[in-house]
Parts: structure tokens; C-alpha cells; sequence
């Protein structure tokens, strides 16, 4: 009891607080007993070596996937073992490294689907288009809209999604996710495949996210733009933490120099 | 009205046209061949949406159908005179849910109303169909299908073995639909013409349901799942529900078109049941295109109307079986949007970029 009290006050500060958690595939240790935590408001970056662990621990925080041990925690009750879609309703959104868009639906359509958890409507009420889901539809249709409006793309609100190219798809996404109103917004490499200029943009919108009051937890590989926008970052390596702290703490880290920047600075 | 509305007034006014025309050419005996194909359509059009929308099949339709027709049929030939003092006739009997009548042989019968016994396949099939639903939709791949095909064996032979189901000759002597307005659904030839106006307003009607129900916050999760289940789960979709109501409703609209089916042929046999009519369903589906209710409804009723008209001889059941074959080979995105890609295609020139594969699909390619 007196265990549960403490963590409860200690949630007025932490939005998201993963503890110990671990998942491995067969022999491989995919995510090796990490704990952090990501304060309310914050950007937090999470960089890695290719194959650390990093969209594992995505997919363990949204549901995808089942820790084997270690706690979540979101807002103070613990998320980990829900569905998916229970952890959505929660209030945790996410984009994927590969862009998963509904296909044969609109742009529009994409991002209404994320208005899911807001909106009531069932079967029926569908079927008969009661007059409380044409309220509610129209609702729906104009956030949707304000939020292509935000994201650059209320020009292709209805063609087909999986018809654009790479780079808007990606942002189609990210108006999905925000569609779902989240307190908290995985991104999982939102940069993959950007170029130079889209990229300085997505800086641009991640900082915007935040502004709206939405914590974001940050996967990337571009290392200027996540030590740039990030508040804080976790390096992970072979499944474990190997540091966390600011953008300059974990550059002159010798162990993430050693495993990851290393390379890079010689270069540089 | 907008634009969205003009399809549907077009098959209104297509219903009519055919009318019309069978009566001036005195063909009314096609109308009987478009009722039947109708029914047959109100299965395909729910089984549609299950395939189409929720990337489920189900082999188990024609056993959904089957228990609509034969618990229709039970109830309304099921002779409640002998049991005139049991407490529950009496009570349906007060509440007006009964009907006296004379059959065919002269004899004096009660039966339960066919209202009550629509409501009770209905329900009936949709309680099954929860049931199978519940354990196979959690899986995800094609477990409905194997499921629902052994479902549908099942039910076939519940029906050839029940001696109270009328083994293989199945029930008859089914009386005709009373509506209000004093109008009979059945066979009867002078109740022809209503009878077709009666069941493609019956079509027509679902159309329009259907048709919300795609462009609906329900609809939207269906598709999404279709396109894309991860990332649905991940947008707050309840994946296993959606696709288990999806089912159930496709199960009782299955139910719906095996009654008045059963009112309309004044009986049902076992081979309704058959696994091969559920192949066929399946089939129609396919060839309308999985996703496209509009495609599906073509197919049904010109496949249907050429099946029961007898142009496919003793081949009837192999040819659905081609067709289904065919269509997955040549066509999976069904017959009809593969004409309009090649009609599409031969009127642009720039033909790879009027299909452009998604950039989803080729980081998939790449990983696979």
C-alpha cells in the first residue's frame, strides 16, 4: 500500500514510467530490463543502434506486444498486458517506422478512423444514420479537416492515401494519431525517408505537437534532428539502457561515444 | 437529393423498367427468376461486407440461410390446434400471434404468425452465429472459413437426419407472408408482380443500409481493419468485436433471405443448406469484387437469374465453382473493377501511374 501511494505522487510529474521491462525473441534479448520515465510535456528521444530494441519498446508501450516482465505505467495505472486498442483509449497514439495507412480509403477517411475513440456511433445508429451520428459525422469530418489543415495537406483530403507519395503518407499518419486527441505520441522514425526539407519540417511539427500539450516519445536515426528537438534522450544498445540524460549528457557519454556516436565524431 | 442517393433511384427505376417491360411482352414468368435471385442476394450482400470489409470468409451462409427458411418453415406449418390449451398458445393466441386457417388438404390449422417467426430466425441465427463468432474471431487468417464450413456440414446434415425437419424432403405446404395492407408474399402467380415489388423494396432497402453503414463510424473501423489491422488495433479499433458483429449481421441477413425464401417457394429442402450454395455465395462475392456492394449485387442477380433460369444445365454447380476459381486467378480484386482498370488503362497513357503501388506496400516487399 504505502508502495502505491508513492508512486501515485510521483506520476503528478511522469506522464509514462516503464519499469524493468523486458522481452526477448528466442535467445535474442530484444528489450533487456529498461526503466525511464517521460515528464509530462516533454520530448524524449530514444537512438540506438540498428537493432537496440527501439521499436520493440514501441511496441511493448502501445500493446502490440506483451512484456515478459517489467511494469508500464501511464498517468499513474499501469497499461502494460492491455489490448491495443484499450491502450489507445488511454490516450497513447503512435506512427509507425514503415507507415501503416489504411489503404483504399481517403486521406480524410485515414484520419477519421482516428476520431474512433472520440465518437460513439455503432451498428445501428450507422445504419439508420440516427440524427446524433450526423451530428456527430460532421464533428468528426471538421476536425479531421482542421487537422490536414495543420499538417499541410487539406488539398488531398480526398484522394486515396496510399496513393501519395512516401513523405505525406507519413504525415497522413501523424494526423491520424493526433485525430485520437493522445496525452502521449510514439513516433517511430517519423524521418525515415524525408528529405532534407521535409525533415526540417517535421522538427518544426514535432514542436508544435508538444505546444499543443502532447508528450511525445521520439524513435530516430537522424541524430541532429532528435538532438535537436529532444528534451532528453535514452540510448539503448543490445536490448539495455546504456545512458539517459540531455542532448549534451549523452553526447559526451563514453559508452554511447563508444558504441554509437563514435563513428561519427572521427568522421566529423 | 444528392448524388449520393442517384444509384439507388436508379435501381428503383430499373425494377420498374423490368416490370414494365415483362408486362407489355407478356414475360412475366422472368419475374419469378428475379424474385428468387433477389432473396438470394439479400445473403450475398451481407456476406459482402463480411469478406469485403472484413477480410473474413465464411462457408457457413447457406447454413444461415437454411436456418432462417426452415425456422420459418417450422413455425408456420407446425399445426397448434392439438395444443390449443398449453399455456403459451393460449397467450400468442390472445396477443394475435396466431393464425386459423384451412390448408391445402382440408385441414384446420393454427400457426404461429410469420412476423413471430422472422423475428425468431433472426435471433436465432444471430445467436449462432455469436456463438461460432466468439472463440474463431479472436484468431487471426481464415479461421472463420474453416469453421464455418464445418458448421455448415453440420447443419446440412441436422436437416437430412431429423425426421421433425422433413429428412430429405425438407418442409412444405409453408404458407405465403402476410403484410400489411392485406398482400400475401408467396408463389401465387396473380401475387407475382407485388410479390417481386415487395422483395426488391426489401433489397433496395438494405442497399441503403448497407450503403450508411460503410460510410459510418462503424463502416470506417471496418475498412480500416481491411486496410491496415495493426494500425486500426493501434487507433482505438476493437478489431475482434467489430468483426464479430460484422458476422452476426451478415448471418442474420442470411437468415432474412432464407424466410421469405421459404414463404415464397411454400417450403425449403436440405440442399439450401448445402455447401456448395455457400461456395456459391462466395463466389458472387468474389466476382463483385469483395468490397464493392453495388458489384456484388450485379453479380448476384445476373448469376443467380441465368442458375435458375437453367442455362448452366447439370453444370450449375461447377460453374460457380469455375468462376470462383477463375476469378481468384485472374481477378482478386473482382471481375468488374478489373474491366475498369483495363478501361481505365487503355484510355490513358500514363498507365503505371494511374495504380501506383502504395509506398506501404513496397517497404512491405522489401522486408518480407
Amino acid at each position: 500500500m504505502p508502495s502505491r501511494f508513492l508512486r501515485k505522487s510521483r506520476c503528478s510529474v511522469a506522464l509514462l514510467e516503464v519499469n524493468d521491462l523486458f522481452r526477448s525473441f528466442g535467445g535474442l534479448r530484444a528489450v533487456d530490463q529498461v526503466s525511464f520515465t517521460v515528464p509530462n510535456g516533454m520530448i524524449k528521444g530514444i537512438i540506438g543502434p540498428n537493432g537496440a530494441g527501439k521499436t520493440t519498446l514501441f511496441n511493448l508501450i502501445a500493446g502490440s506486444l506483451v512484456a515478459e516482465s517489467g511494469t508500464i505505467f501511464f498517468d499513474g495505472r499501469p497499461v502494460s498486458g492491455l489490448p491495443p486498442h484499450r491502450i489507445a483509449a488511454r490516450g497513447i497514439a503512435r506512427t509507425y517506422q514503415n507507415v501503416k495507412i489504411f489503404r483504399q480509403m481517403t486521406v480524410l477517411e485515414n484520419v477519421m478512423v482516428g476520431c474512433h475513440q472520440r465518437s460513439r456511433g455503432g451498428f445501428l445508429a450507422g445504419m439508420l444514420r440516427l440524427p446524433f451520428t450526423v451530428r456527430e459525422e460532421r464533428r468528426v469530418r471538421a476536425r479531421s479537416l482542421e487537422l490536414l489543415e495543420m499538417l499541410g495537406l487539406p488539398e488531398v483530403a480526398d484522394q486515396d492515401a496510399s496513393a501519395l507519395a512516401f513523405g505525406r503518407q507519413r504525415s497522413v499518419e501523424l494526423a491520424r494519431a493526433l485525430a485520437l486527441e493522445p496525452r502521449l505520441i510514439l513516433l517511430d522514425e517519423p524521418a525515415a525517408g524525408l528529405n532534407i526539407r521535409e525533415t526540417v519540417q517535421l522538427a518544426q511539427t514535432v514542436r508544435s505537437i508538444r505546444d499543443l500539450g502532447i508528450t511525445v516519445l521520439i524513435v530516430e536515426h537522424d541524430m541532429s534532428l532528435i538532438m535537436d528537438i529532444s528534451d532528453e534522450i535514452v540510448v539503448l544498445d543490445f536490448g539495455r539502457k546504456i545512458a539517459e540524460g540531455t542532448a549534451q549528457q549523452v553526447r559526451r557519454d563514453p559508452e554511447v561515444i563508444r558504441v554509437y556516436l563514435g563513428d561519427e565524431d572521427a568522421e566529423g | 437529393m444528392s448524388r449520393e442517393w442517384v444509384p439507388f433511384g436508379a435501381l428503383a427505376a430499373t425494377v420498374i423498367l423490368i416490370q414494365l417491360v415483362t408486362m407489355f411482352t407478356n414475360t412475366q414468368y422472368y419475374l419469378t427468376q428475379l424474385i428468387m435471385a433477389a432473396l438470394y442476394s439479400i445473403v450475398v450482400i451481407g456476406l459482402c461486407l463480411l469478406m469485403g470489409y472484413a477480410g473474413q470468409i465464411s462457408l457457413g451462409h447457406a447454413g444461415f440461410f437454411a436456418i432462417g427458411g426452415y425456422t420459418a418453415a417450422v413455425g408456420t406449418t407446425l399445426n397448434l390446434l392439438p395444443h390449443r390449451d398449453h399455456v403459451l398458445v393460449r397467450m400468442a393466441e390472445r396477443a394475435g400471434l396466431t393464425i386459423q386457417t384451412t390448408n391445402s388438404w382440408g385441414v384446420d390449422i393454427l400457426y404461429f404468425s410469420p412476423w413471430i417467426t422472422l423475428l425468431a430466425a433472426l435471433l436465432l441465427s444471430g445467436v449462432i452465429s455469436l456463438l461460432i463468432g466468439i472463440p474463431v474471431l479472436r484468431l487471426r487468417g481464415h479461421y472463420l472459413a474453416m469453421a464455418t464450413l464445418g458448421f455448415g456440414a453440420i447443419i446440412y446434415y441436422i436437416l437430412l437426419g431429423s425426421r421433425f425437419l422433413g429428412e430429405a424432403d425438407g418442409i412444405y405446404d409453408v404458407p405465403g407472408f402476410g403484410l400489411p395492407g392485406g398482400f400475401t408474399f408467396d408463389g401465387a402467380r396473380n401475387n407475382r408482380v407485388l410479390s417481386y415489388y415487395f422483395v426488391w423494396a426489401l433489397v433496395i432497402g438494405l442497399m441503403v443500409l448497407m450503403h450508411n453503414l460503410v460510410n459510418s463510424r462503424p463502416g470506417r473501423a471496418l475498412r480500416a481493419i481491411h486496410g491496415n489491422e495493426p494500425a486500426a488495433m493501434a487507433m482505438g479499433v476493437d478489431t475482434a468485436r467489430y468483426k464479430l458483429s460484422l458476422f452476426v449481421l451478415s448471418a442474420v441477413c442470411a437468415a432474412l433471405g432464407g424466410v421469405f425464401m421459404a414463404h415464397y417457394n411454400g417450403g425449403m429442402g436440405p440442399t439450401e443448406a448445402g455447401t456448395l450454395k455457400a461456395v456459391r455465395y462466395v463466389a458472387i462475392v468474389a466476382v463483385g469484387g469483395m468490397a464493392s456492394l453495388w458489384g456484388t449485387l450485379g453479380a448476384s442477380v445476373v448469376l443467380n437469374f441465368l442458375s435458375l433460369r437453367g442455362y448452366f444445365g447439370s453444370l450449375d454447380d461447377a460453374v460457380f465453382g469455375v468462376v470462383l476459381i477463375t476469378v481468384m486467378l485472374v481477378a482478386p480484386d473482382g471481375i468488374l473493377r478489373r474491366l475498369g482498370m483495363y478501361t481505365l488503362r487503355r484510355n490513358r497513357d500514363t498507365a503505371p501511374d494511374a495504380f501506383p503501388v502504395s509506398a506501404e506496400k513496397q517497404v512491405q516487399r522489401g522486408t518480407a
